[in-house]
């Protein structure tokens, strides 16, 4: 697929993610402004355009959250738009940072994706009960734990799955997020710990899930003039792709996210990747929940479908394993401040294939990664393909 | 949503599951009483299972998206969607409230339309110009709507100056409308095999000056300005005033039309309270403004309001517009301003040429 012009990440900050951060929203995105900035020797002055992503604006009971952030993201008399794509936003975010540049227009984007859960009292799965349709489906008052309680259970029954190959993810990413200086709930845990944890809609057990998080993260992308005059390690977005399913999410079957699969061709394609089990060196899934990244490795065409938990029982995700997933330690364990969680994946990207990724860092001198993101009613795929 | 896609693809000639590579959605989830409203619109656009994604501002930010993403050159036909339920509102006065700061602004309980009295007294004043022009403008637009088929009260104007935030009255406040737009654009290429009297679209500009209310410019519309100037330099236009032959301009509030006028450059350096008197933005002025009646004529719709004044450009500069064509115009502006308390705005220039 043809594109205008090559795209680089030239920096990349994220703030810690925390359960419930003192900064405001506003704060946190200047620090990873601040962060990103700083990492590829950029002043404000130099961005040209701003890309924001944020997820509802009910967790901060802000109408226009995106207009509220702008200062904070460094906006500031620019041009600047949110992009909102559900749990999409985190790799969507340098999607929509990417047309900006690709196209031509500008030759450097600044884009910051930001979330504050902890502002929604008492709880921010609150929230959630107003994303379902209000006439047919809010009435039942479903929340997000019951409805991905039934695609887990639809996936583990239709490749028979153990649930102990399901709760491995949670122990690994985990495991992999005690390296993560942001991290938020690395642990050195057990599958037993995993499966003794209370069960909140089964099979979803409370150590299945992703926390809730405040955070934020951002990266700097610039066009191939500039990112050869400031860096000589630019790490370039050579594919991308995002893909949006039917609202009547009852209507399909959940053992297989075709929408991911679809984006995830389409980003392939713009690569110019015909076999990426081959030619993928590590990945950043969406993981939620520890299924999802299984399901998401399947819909990244990583591997066969039903045989991303066996990949995962011998060995062959881990850190030092044949095919890394979640090296950062995903959302399970670094944490999930939705919109920022997505990004904090594209930022492990660009540490991991500058080499930069410290103790985390993947063997093998990787060269070519995907990080992908999963939103609305378990419905859009957001693929990001990056090169080193 | 619907009935408005299916409208834009029978005129463009185009199958949305065929032919159309991307889909731009516009949308802001408290506008909807719906969070993430991305999940409710693939289906009625023929978008199921295709690139989608919301873009959380007015439908012309929305195209500004979909142009770049026509521009990387990985997609050839990209459709734009904006729409308004504001029906579904029972009261938007607490919705805008949400909007503002929390800590420092909410707390001192000002609406949306005392932010707009502040404001239209510090511009007015700053101009030397005063609530009789703002009048005229009501009027005017009021007046350009009646001959507008797409506006939904075609009424002549009534004086309705009962004080909602002095100087701001009753009748300078657009009244809030219902709609749906989807616009669809192409590139060149298959623009040129569709033959179907293109419109193209010459340059896009969007801005955001300061998102508090203590630290922005009350005289002038900072945020248009750069915004034009964006467009401007991208549809190479030196001279707007000589270039730009119709436009229209967000009028939510019936001053913000004069302010925005000055801001995009099209009236020089005149006052545009000043010419406005002459007649020069009347539907028969040599700067045709709103020809349409804009959002004070045709009703504020939310979101879509700016989509809305690049769907009237379009039908002037195709001889589409039926009672209110201005005859002759080759080259048209749309602007859009996100409503208080934003200073955010988007800026499309548009030719038949």
């Amino acid at each position: 697929m043809f594109v205008k012009k090559r795209v680089a990440v030239v920096g990349a900050g994220m703030t810690k993610f925390m359960r419930r951060a003192q900064e405001t929203g506003k704060e946190l995105c200047y620090e990873a402004v601040h962060h990103a900035l700083d990492s590829s020797g950029l002043r404000i002055d130099d961005i040209e355009s701003v890309a924001l992503g944020t997820a509802p604006d009910a967790f901060d009971g802000l109408h226009m959250k995106g207009e509220y952030l702008l200062d904070g993201a460094g906006a500031w008399r620019k041009p600047y738009s949110r992009n909102f794509v559900g749990g999409g936003t985190g790799v969507f975010s340098p999607i929509h940072g990417w047309w900006h540049v690709a196209s031509g227009l500008f030759d450097t984007c600044l884009v910051v994706a930001e979330e504050k859960m902890s502002t929604c009292l008492p709880h921010p799965q609150a929230a959630f009960l107003t994303i379902f349709d209000n006439l047919i489906e809010r009435p039942l008052g479903p929340n997000l734990i019951w409805i991905f309680a039934l695609e887990m259970q639809r996936y583990m029954q239709t490749h028979k799955i153990p649930k102990e190959q399901i709760a491995q993810v949670a122990v690994k990413n985990k495991r992999n997020a005690l390296d993560h200086p942001s991290a938020q709930i690395a642990q050195a845990t057990t599958l037993q710990d995993i499966l003794d944890s209370e069960v909140l809609a089964w099979p979803v057990q409370r150590l299945d899930i992703s926390p809730v998080s405040d955070g934020a993260a951002a990266v700097i992308l610039a066009s191939e003039d500039v990112a050869r005059k400031i860096t000589d390690s630019p790490v370039w977005i050579d594919g991308v792709g995002w893909n949006l399913d039917t609202t009547y999410w009852t209507n399909r079957d959940l053992y297989f996210p075709r929408y991911v699969a679809n984006a995830a061709r389409m980003a392939y394609s713009m690569a110019g990747i015909t076999n990426p089990r081959k030619q993928i060196d590590f990945a950043e899934p969406y993981d939620p929940f520890d299924y999802k990244e299984l399901h998401h490795m399947e819909g990244l065409l990583l591997c066969r479908k039903g045989e991303a938990p066996k990949l995962t029982a011998e060995g062959v995700t881990e850190r030092d394993g044949k095919l890394p997933i979640c090296p950062s330690g995903g959302l399970l364990g670094v944490g999930n401040p939705i919109a920022a969680a997505g990004m904090m994946k594209v930022c492990e990207l660009f540490w991991q294939l500058r080499g930069e990724a410290g103790k985390r860092q993947v063997a093998g001198d990787p060269r070519t990664a995907v990080a992908q993101a999963w939103g609305d009613l378990m419905q859009i795929g957001t693929v990001v393909v990056m090169r080193g | 949503m619907y009935e408005a896609a299916v409208k834009a693809y029978e005129d463009a000639g185009l199958d949305p599951r065929r032919d159309v590579e991307s889909f731009v959605c516009s949308s802001e989830d408290f506008l909807e009483g719906t969070s993430i409203f991305d999940e409710y619109v693939p289906d009625q656009l023929g978008a199921a299972q295709k690139p989608v994604c919301t873009i959380s501002a007015d439908g012309t930010y929305s195209l500004a998206t979909a142009y770049m993403q026509i521009l990387t050159g990985a997609f050839d036909v990209v459709a734009v969607e904006a729409h308004s339920k504001a029906s579904d509102i029972v009261d938007l006065g607490p919705v805008l409230d949400l909007a503002l700061d929390p800590i420092y602004v909410r707390p001192l309980g000002v609406s949306a339309h005392f932010v707009a009295g502040l404001e239209m007294n510090a511009y007015l004043t700053s101009r030397g110009a005063d609530a009789s022009h703002c009048q005229r403008v009501v009027v005017k637009n009021r007046n350009n709507a009646v001959a507008n088929d797409l506006a939904f009260k075609r009424e002549r104007a009534s004086d309705d100056t009962s004080v909602v935030s002095d100087p701001l009255t009753k009748g300078d406040i657009a009244p809030l409308a219902d709609g749906a737009a989807v616009v669809v654009l192409a590139s060149e290429g298959i623009a040129r095999e569709l033959g179907n009297n293109p419109v193209w679209i010459r340059g896009t500009g969007w801005c955001s000056d300061s998102p508090s209310l203590e630290t922005r410019d009350w005289n002038d519309a900072i945020y248009a300005q750069i915004a034009a100037k964006q467009a401007y330099k991208q549809a190479k236009i030196e001279d707007p005033t000589r270039d730009i032959e119709l436009a229209e301009v967000d009028d939510t509030y019936s001053y913000k039309e004069l302010q925005h006028v000055e801001a995009l450059g099209i009236a020089g350096d005149r006052k545009a309270h000043e010419l406005l008197e002459q007649g020069v933005f009347d539907l028969e002025g040599n700067l045709p403004v709103n020809p349409s009646g804009g959002s004070l004529g045709m009703g504020h719709t939310l979101e879509m309001s700016g989509l809305l004044r690049v769907v009237e450009i379009v039908r002037q500069l195709r001889g589409q517009a039926g009672e209110h064509q201005v005859q002759g115009a080759q080259t048209g502006l749309a602007q859009a301003w996100r409503g208080v308390p934003t200073a955010s705005g988007a800026v499309v220039v548009l030719s038949n040429e």
